[in-house]
């Protein structure tokens, strides 16, 4: 079997193995989305709450609805939100932008400072910089996620006034395009910073402690010694081969980096999937959130593949076609 | 030097980045909101969210003022027949919905059936039998037997006037109109981003002339209460109606530029109550529910729990209804009483000193009035003899499962009466709604013959002043019996900036027509 046709059948097995646990799991928590509608509804009467259940196909045994949801996600149909009465996958899609935007900028930002703090950490390991990468690392790998985000609310929305307290645009209207574009920028800039805070920190010991190691081996002081000036060995030389375990972590986070955006879209009420999610959560609104879970689950896949096309690009040692011909250790103390 | 030039900077790049960002001067009306709707369509979906937008784009027969009397609206007036069994409407002439069809009495008829056999309130329109449209102008509503609550379930939160060749075809649950919904009310629906905002802009051929005064609402949801109010308070949100943190309405009241009033909402009649399973021993005794009663200081959970900022609640009707009365039991805190209550229902100390044991639960999401009350309650009810065990609930349906299936012994919980005894309160007491799985009916299993009695003879009591007397037997029998302890109103405020002025302040305050609302000049 072709590599490739092995990976996209695997991944084919795990989504399915991704929806079956997630639609075991979320009927373990108590209540149904009927509870929460007549919640809300201030009450309802037996034949009421009966049609709704038989309507939203409640009223059939657990391992029929499961069958009937795979049945339905293999043809591309998410379902209809109980709660919010929308096709899922118009609600997806009205979501999706703001929750990539928010979660790209912060991998983004995460990734740049992360990794030149790292940098310029290693070049002096004992320096005060590197003392305050560490403190800092130690901070915002700490404090949690929501909490740095309350208190950027509180400095930068209350205290000092500069950005908005919540959402993604002015809701009154910007006359211009590029108005709406900066209006965007503006409300991105506290999300993307607590998003990324906790990542800066990742990244930033994570590559200082890659920088240390690459910057002590013999490469290095070979292109030291044939009169490099120093920022073409760290930025040239020292660094491709010292990002390496940061882009294993941009994988491996992703995840994470979702989970913290559920946390943050809360907070900042910024209308991505996470807040979504949270709804739903809170709602039992169960086609939603599977489907948000889907997702998830296939973004993850995704940047793990990307993650994987990375390596080979960064690392020619690593990746399918390359490895034959490239020669492992010479390949990197050539470059 | 230093501190002056990070301060100068920071006021640079504010003012900067404040005027870029300014919003554009209109008469425009932001509100601000946690509530998220389901949809917009008020026949068929009842809650603050779904109403506070319905009475903006659905117009009905009739609306309130602030002291309970019927205004007309799309009804110019309105005859009840001698022998309550028929209301005849008169509507306005030349009335049009925003697509531009005119509003006959069968869109009229339309609705009543609709709501009748789609809303959640299924005691607001039981009696009705039929509409007849004699003429395009004039609707006449049919009852079985005479229906006093008839009137309030005209208000605009609970009989907008939705067309039919909109909503008339198909399942109306599924009309994609519910979403993009047609009214004839003061404000047209303009476009919703879900869970963001919803938009609408004014109605140019309103049928009540000069309104509404605003061009355009834009009715923000921000989900977090203490986001709502620091984007209030940096004066990004122009109107927070149905606020009712204790603490929010604290920090409010000392912004600059923000009015806090506590004004209207007495229709909506929120009640905040510790409710007993009455069929669970030992409270199926009425004496240890009284004693419990008397064991609590309301004035306590009044001045400092709640801050001063709720009033009490001592029965089960809302005491600004004209329908309420304040004879009735006060459980004054007696501590001496309590205990002499406890040992006169058999329950005596054991060698810790605990006379019973019992679990108390409280719905998620109110702190202030949930949380806060019954951990109270846990400490104080020690000095009687009583332990009890805080159950918390993850969240709403988690806490609904148990007290709809009566796994519970005592729960905190906020009840709304919706104007009229028969809409809201009838179906906490009435023994024919003891129905197992559905919350917020008779979840206490409380019977009581002569309180079905009262409240099967009121429904159809047309002359108020006996319907009243009824009512007040039957508070004064549910008070004694004490299914429930009523703690307090659940105070609803509106917070607004300075300078708007007219603000709906009627009985049923946010969840009626918002077309005064202006800025003064």
């Amino acid at each position: 079997m072709p590599p490739l046709v092995k990976k996209l059948a695997s991944a084919i097995g795990l989504l399915l193995a991704v929806v079956v646990l997630n639609f075991l799991l979320i009927q373990l928590a108590p209540g149904d989305p009927v509870s929460v509608i007549v919640g809300e509804m201030g009450g309802a009467s037996e034949d009421l709450i009966a049609q709704m259940r038989a309507e939203y196909g409640l009223d059939k045994p657990v391992w029929l609805q499961l069958l009937i949801y795979v049945g339905k996600i293999c043809t591309g149909d998410f379902g209809f939100s109980y709660y919010f009465k929308q096709p899922v996958l118009n609600l997806i899609l009205q979501r999706l932008p703001a929750t990539i935007l928010l979660v790209v900028s912060a991998l983004v930002l995460a990734v740049v400072i992360g990794t030149l703090m790292g940098i310029f950490s290693a070049k002096k390991p004992k320096g005060i910089l590197s003392h305050f990468v560490t403190i800092f690392s130690l901070v915002g790998y700490a404090a949690p996620v929501f909490w740095t985000g309350l208190m950027l609310l509180i400095l930068f929305a209350s205290i000092i006034p500069m950005f908005p307290v919540s959402g993604m645009m002015n809701v009154r209207g910007n006359d211009t395009w590029y108005g709406a574009v900066l209006d965007v920028l503006h409300h991105l800039v506290l999300p993307a910073v607590t998003l990324a805070s906790i990542y800066i920190a990742t990244y930033s010991r994570l590559s200082r402690a890659s920088m240390l190691d690459v910057l002590g081996s013999d490469y290095i002081r070979t292109a030291r010694a044939k009169g490099l000036n120093e920022r073409r060995v760290v930025f040239g030389h020292a660094l491709r081969n010292g990002l390496i375990p940061v882009v294993t972590m941009i994988g491996l986070q992703f995840g994470q980096l979702f989970a913290g955006a559920v946390l943050v879209e809360t907070v900042f009420n910024w209308p991505g999937l996470g807040r979504l999610a949270f709804e739903s959560i809170l709602r039992r609104d169960y086609p939603t959130l599977l489907a948000i879970l889907f997702f998830s689950a296939i973004l993850v896949m995704v940047a793990n593949i990307l993650t994987d096309l990375a390596y080979g690009r960064i690392d020619p040692r690593i990746g399918g076609p390359r490895r034959k011909k490239a020669k492992p250790r010479a390949a990197g103390a050539t470059q | 030097m230093k501190h002056f030039r990070s301060s100068t900077l920071a006021a640079a790049v504010a003012l900067t980045l404040g005027g870029l960002f300014a919003p554009a001067q209109a008469e425009t009306l932001v509100v601000g909101t946690t509530q998220v709707p389901r949809h917009f369509n008020g026949a068929i979906q009842s809650g603050i969210a779904t109403f506070m937008a319905s009475s903006q784009i659905f117009a009905s027969p009739l609306r309130y003022d602030g002291n309970w009397n019927p205004q007309p609206y799309l009804a110019k007036s309105w005859d009840v027949s001698d022998d309550g069994l028929s209301v005849t409407l008169h509507l306005v002439e030349g009335a049009t919905f925003h697509d531009g069809e005119p509003i006959t009495s069968e869109d009229v008829k339309f609705s009543i059936m609709t709501i009748k056999a789609n809303h959640p309130f299924q005691t607001m329109l039981a009696p009705v039998v039929d509409v007849e449209t004699p003429d395009p102008l004039t609707a006449v509503i049919k009852l079985e037997k005479p229906h006093p609550a008839l009137l309030l379930a005209m208000s605009p939160a609970l009989m907008p006037i939705i067309p039919e060749h909109i909503y008339g075809e198909g399942d109306i649950q599924q009309n994609p109109a519910n979403l993009a919904p047609v009214g004839s009310g003061p404000f047209k629906f303009v476009e919703y981003k879900q869970g963001e905002y919803y938009k609408l802009a004014k109605n140019e051929d309103f049928f009540l002339d000069g309104l509404p005064k605003m061009d355009e609402v834009i009715v923000q949801i921000i989900g977090d209460s203490a986001n709502l109010v620091l984007a209030t308070e940096r004066g990004d949100i122009d109107m927070v109606p149905f606020m009712s943190g204790i603490r929010d309405v604290q920090r409010l009241e000392k912004a600059d530029n923000v009015e806090v009033s506590d004004a209207g909402y007495d229709a909506v009649g929120a009640l905040n109550w510790i409710a007993f399973n009455t069929k669970k021993a030992p409270f199926d005794n009425p004496a240890v529910r009284q004693a419990i009663g008397y064991a609590i200081n309301k004035d306590f959970i009044l001045q400092r729990l709640l801050g001063g900022v709720a009033k009490d609640s001592t029965g089960p009707i809302t005491g600004t209804s004209p329908l309420a009365t304040d004879d009735v039991e006060k459980y004054a805190f007696d501590l001496e009483k309590a205990t002499s209550l406890l040992d006169e229902a058999g329950l005596t100390p054991d060698g810790n000193g605990i006379r019973l044991s019992a679990t108390i639960d409280y719905i998620p999401g109110s702190p202030e009035i949930g949380r806060n009350v019954v951990e109270y309650m846990r400490t104080q009810l020690k000095q009687v003899g009583i332990e009890l065990e805080v159950r918390t609930a993850p969240d709403f349906p988690t806490w609904a499962q148990r007290i709809a299936n009566y796994d519970f012994d005592m729960t905190q919980d906020s009840v709304y009466n919706w104007g009229d005894p028969v809409i809201g309160v009838d179906r906490t007491y009435i023994s024919s709604n003891i129905r197992k799985g559905v919350i917020w009916s008779n979840t206490q299993q409380y019977s009581n013959a002569r309180v079905d009695e009262l409240l099967a003879a009121a429904a159809i009591e047309t002359d108020q002043t006996k319907r009243a007397e009824l009512y007040k037997e039957f508070q004064q029998i549910v008070v004694a019996d004490a299914p429930i302890l009523y703690i307090n109103e659940v105070p609803f405020y509106t917070a607004y900036k300075k300078g708007l002025t007219h603000l709906p302040d009627t009985i049923w305050g946010a969840v009626s027509p918002w077309d005064q609302v202006e800025w003064s000049e």
